[in-house]
C-alpha cells in the first residue's frame, strides 16, 4: 500500500434546501475535484474555514457518504465498492459528539462500541482500562456518561476511536468547543498515539491554524471544496510572499529616518513610545537585516531587541484566499 | 441530490472461510453489545414500572370493565389483558426500534454505527433482543397484575405450543420492525408520521381487545399481515381451548406466522441494504456534512 489515503478528482454536490426564490443555487458543490494523497504514518491535516468541505471529505472517506464523482481509496480499498472492509481498518471521532447512551457508565459505553468491532470482552476491557488511564479518565470509568463534562466526554470519544486500534484514525475537529487545557491534552494524546507505531495514520480536520501547525506533518488548505495548497506547515509558511519580517526596538529615531532606502528593505513601520522606537521591517530576504543593524550602529542607536516574525498559516491562507479564515466561513448548505 | 452511480458492495464471504467466521463472531458480539443498554436500562431506570406497566394496565382495565358491564365470559377479560400486554410489543417495535435510528441520528450514534464494521443488522438485532427481553418482562407484569386483579385463570396444558407461537410471532414482528427501521434510516421525520398512522389502526385490526374473527374472515385474514394478529388469535385459542372463535386452524396460523417470519427477515435484510446505500447517496446518515 503506497498511500494510506488516495483521492482522485473527488466531487460531491448536495441538493440545496433553500427555496429557489432565495436566489441560491439548486445544488451546492461541497467538494470540487479534490485530489490528495496521504502517506502511511502521516498525521495529515485538512485546514479550512467552516463550510469549506472538510467534513464532507471525511464523511466520504469513512463511507458515510457516496461521492458524486471521482474516487477515494482508504488503505488501498475503494470507499464505495469495499466499504465494509474499509470500516474494519478505520475509526472516526468528531468534535462535540454527544453519541452513546447517558445511562451507561464510561466503561460500559466503550465496551459496547468495542463489541461493534468484534473485540473479545476481556481484551476490550483491558484495553479500555489502559486507555482511560492514558487520557486521565481512569477514575471516571464507572461514572455515567451523562455526568461527564464536555472535555471528559471528548476524551472518552477519543478512547472509543482508539480501542479498536485502527490503521487510520479520522478526527473531525477533535478539539472544537473545548477549553484550552482540554484541547492541549487531546492534542498531546493524538501525538502520542501516532508516535507509538510507525504505520498509524491520522487525517485530522480543523479550522484552528495553531492546531494544524502544531500537530500535522503535512497540511492541505481546503476552500470552497478545492484544495488550494498542500505541503508541510514549514514549507507553506515559506511560500508566503511576505518575505522576511523583523521587529526591532532601538533608541528614538527621527520620523524622517530613511531606513527604507537601505538595500533589501521593502517597507518599514515605526512606532515611538516610552523613549524607544519599534520598527517593523519588511525585507526582501533575511540577509538584509545586517544592513539595517549596521546603519543603526553607525548612527549611534542602541538595539534593545530584534525578533524575526515567522509567517503563520493564517498569513498563507490570507494570501491565497484574500480573507482571514474566520471571514471565509460559509453558511451551512442545508 | 446529484450523485454518480454507486457500485454495489461485493457479496459477503462464503460460509466456512475464516473471514466469514470472524464476521459472524463480530456480528454476535455486536448484537449482544447493542442489547446491553436496553437490558441494563430497565435495571437502572425503574420508572418503567410505572410508565410501562401501571399506565398501560389502566387503559386495559377500562376495556375489562366494558366486558364486565355486559356480563361477558371470563375469557373476554383475559383477551383484553393479553391484548394490553401485547400492545407493549407493538409499541416497542415501532417506537423503540423502528424509530430508534431517528434518535440515533440526532445523537450522532447512527454515523458511528455505520462506520463500525459489523453493519447495521447486528445492531438492530441487538436492539430487538434487548427490547424483547425488557418488553417481555413488562408484558408478564401486565398479564400477572391484570389476571390477579380480576381473578382470570388460563388453561396451562399447552405451554410449549404457546411459547412456540410467541417465539415465531416475535421473529416476524421484529423482522417487520427492522424493515421499518430502514425506512426511518432514510426518511426520519417523515417516517415518524407513518409510525403514528400505524398505531391505532393496528390496535383495531389485530384484535388487541376482541377476537379478530369479529371483523369478518377476509378482513381478519388481511390483518394477518401484522404478525400480532395471528399470534394473539393462536395464543387465545391455546389458553381457552374449545371456547375461542379462532380465525384459522392452529397449524395454518403457525404456518402463516412462520412464513411471515421468513418473509420479514428477508425484507428486512434487503430493505436495510438498499436504504443504507440510498441514505449514503442522499446524505441522510448524519446531521453535519
Amino acid at each position: 500500500m503506497s498511500h494510506a489515503i488516495e483521492i482522485r478528482d473527488l466531487a460531491r454536490t448536495y441538493r440545496s434546501k433553500r427555496p429557489p426564490r432565495s436566489g441560491g443555487p439548486a445544488t451546492v458543490v461541497a467538494l470540487d475535484g479534490v485530489s490528495l494523497d496521504v502517506r502511511p504514518g502521516e498525521l495529515f491535516g485538512l485546514l479550512g474555514p467552516n463550510g469549506a468541505g472538510k467534513t464532507t471529505l471525511i464523511k466520504v472517506l469513512v463511507t458515510l457518504l457516496l461521492p458524486s464523482s471521482g474516487s477515494a481509496r482508504v488503505a488501498g480499498l475503494d470507499v464505495v465498492a469495499d466499504a465494509r472492509r474499509v470500516r474494519e481498518l478505520i475509526t472516526m471521532v468528531s468534535g462535540g459528539e454527544t453519541s452513546g447512551y447517558g445511562l451507561l457508565t464510561v466503561r460500559e459505553q466503550l465496551w459496547m462500541f468495542a463489541q461493534f468491532y468484534g473485540i473479545p470482552g476481556r481484551r476490550a476491557r483491558a484495553r479500555i482500562d489502559e486507555l482511560l488511564e492514558v487520557v486521565g479518565l481512569g477514575e471516571e470509568g464507572d461514572r455515567r456518561v451523562s455526568a461527564l463534562s464536555s472535555g471528559m466526554r471528548q476524551k472518552m470519544n477519543l478512547v472509543r476511536g482508539l480501542v479498536p486500534d485502527p490503521e487510520i484514525l479520522f478526527l473531525d475537529e477533535p478539539t472544537v468547543g473545548l477549553d484550552v487545557g482540554a484541547a492541549r491534552e487531546i492534542r498531546a494524546y493524538i501525538k502520542r498515539w501516532i508516535g507509538e507505531k510507525p504505520n498509524r495514520t491520522i487525517l485530522l480536520t480543523t479550522h484552528y491554524m495553531a492546531e494544524a501547525d502544531d500537530l500535522c506533518d503535512r497540511v492541505a488548505i481546503i476552500y470552497k471544496g478545492r484544495i488550494i495548497a498542500c505541503d508541510t506547515p514549514a514549507a507553506l509558511r515559506r511560500r508566503s510572499a511576505r518575505g522576511s519580517r523583523f521587529v526591532l526596538t532601538t533608541d528614538p529615531l527621527d520620523p524622517g529616518a530613511r531606513l527604507g532606502d537601505l538595500p533589501g528593505v521593502v517597507g518599514t513601520e515605526m512606532r515611538t513610545a516610552d523613549g524607544r522606537s519599534e520598527l517593523e521591517l519588511q525585507l526582501a530576504d533575511d540577509g538584509a537585516i545586517s544592513g539595517v543593524v549596521r546603519a543603526l550602529s553607525e548612527g549611534d542607536r542602541k538595539i534593545y531587541s530584534l525578533q524575526k516574525l515567522e509567517p503563520s498559516l493564517e498569513d498563507v491562507f490570507v494570501e491565497i484566499v484574500g480573507r482571514r479564515m474566520e471571514e471565509a466561513d460559509e453558511p451551512p448548505s442545508g | 441530490m446529484s450523485a454518480g452511480p454507486a457500485r454495489a458492495e461485493p457479496v459477503a464471504p462464503r460460509a466456512g472461510d475464516p473471514q466469514a467466521a470472524r464476521g459472524f463472531r463480530r456480528a454476535l458480539r455486536a448484537t449482544l453489545g447493542r442489547s446491553y443498554p436496553r437490558i441494563i436500562g430497565s435495571n437502572r431506570d425503574k420508572s418503567w414500572l410505572f410508565y410501562d406497566t401501571v399506565l398501560p394496565l389502566l387503559g386495559t382495565v377500562s376495556f375489562v370493565y366494558v366486558y364486565k358491564t355486559f356480563g361477558a365470559p371470563e375469557r373476554f377479560l383475559a383477551y383484553v389483558i393479553m391484548g394490553g400486554a401485547t400492545t407493549a410489543f407493538w409499541m416497542n417495535v415501532m417506537w423503540s426500534m423502528a424509530a430508534q435510528f431517528y434518535w440515533d441520528k440526532q445523537a450522532g450514534n447512527l454515523e458511528l454505527y455505520m462506520v463500525a464494521p459489523c453493519g447495521l443488522l447486528p445492531i438492530l438485532l441487538g436492539m430487538s433482543l434487548g427490547g424483547l427481553v425488557a418488553t417481555t418482562l413488562r408484558a408478564v407484569v401486565i398479564v400477572a397484575a391484570g389476571s390477579l386483579l380480576f381473578g382470570v385463570s388460563y388453561a396451562g396444558g399447552q405451554i410449549p405450543a404457546l411459547l412456540l407461537v410467541f417465539a415465531v410471532a416475535m421473529v416476524a414482528l421484529y423482522g417487520l420492525g427492522i424493515t421499518f427501521a430502514s425506512v426511518f434510516l432514510m426518511w426520519g421525520r417523515e417516517a415518524w408520521h407513518m409510525a403514528n398512522t400505524f398505531m391505532e389502526p393496528v390496535f383495531l385490526l389485530s384484535g388487541f381487545y376482541f377476537p379478530v374473527r369479529a371483523l369478518g374472515f377476509w378482513v381478519g385474514l388481511g390483518a394477518s399481515l401484522i404478525p400480532l394478529t395471528l399470534a394473539l388469535d393462536a395464543m387465545r385459542r391455546l389458553l381457552f381451548p374449545g371456547a375461542h372463535p379462532a380465525l384459522l386452524p392452529l397449524a395454518a396460523e403457525v404456518g402463516i406466522l412462520a412464513a411471515l417470519a421468513v418473509g420479514f427477515a428477508i425484507a428486512a435484510w434487503v430493505s436495510l441494504r438498499k436504504m443504507e446505500m440510498l441514505a449514503r447517496r442522499e446524505a441522510r446518515l448524519s446531521l453535519r456534512f
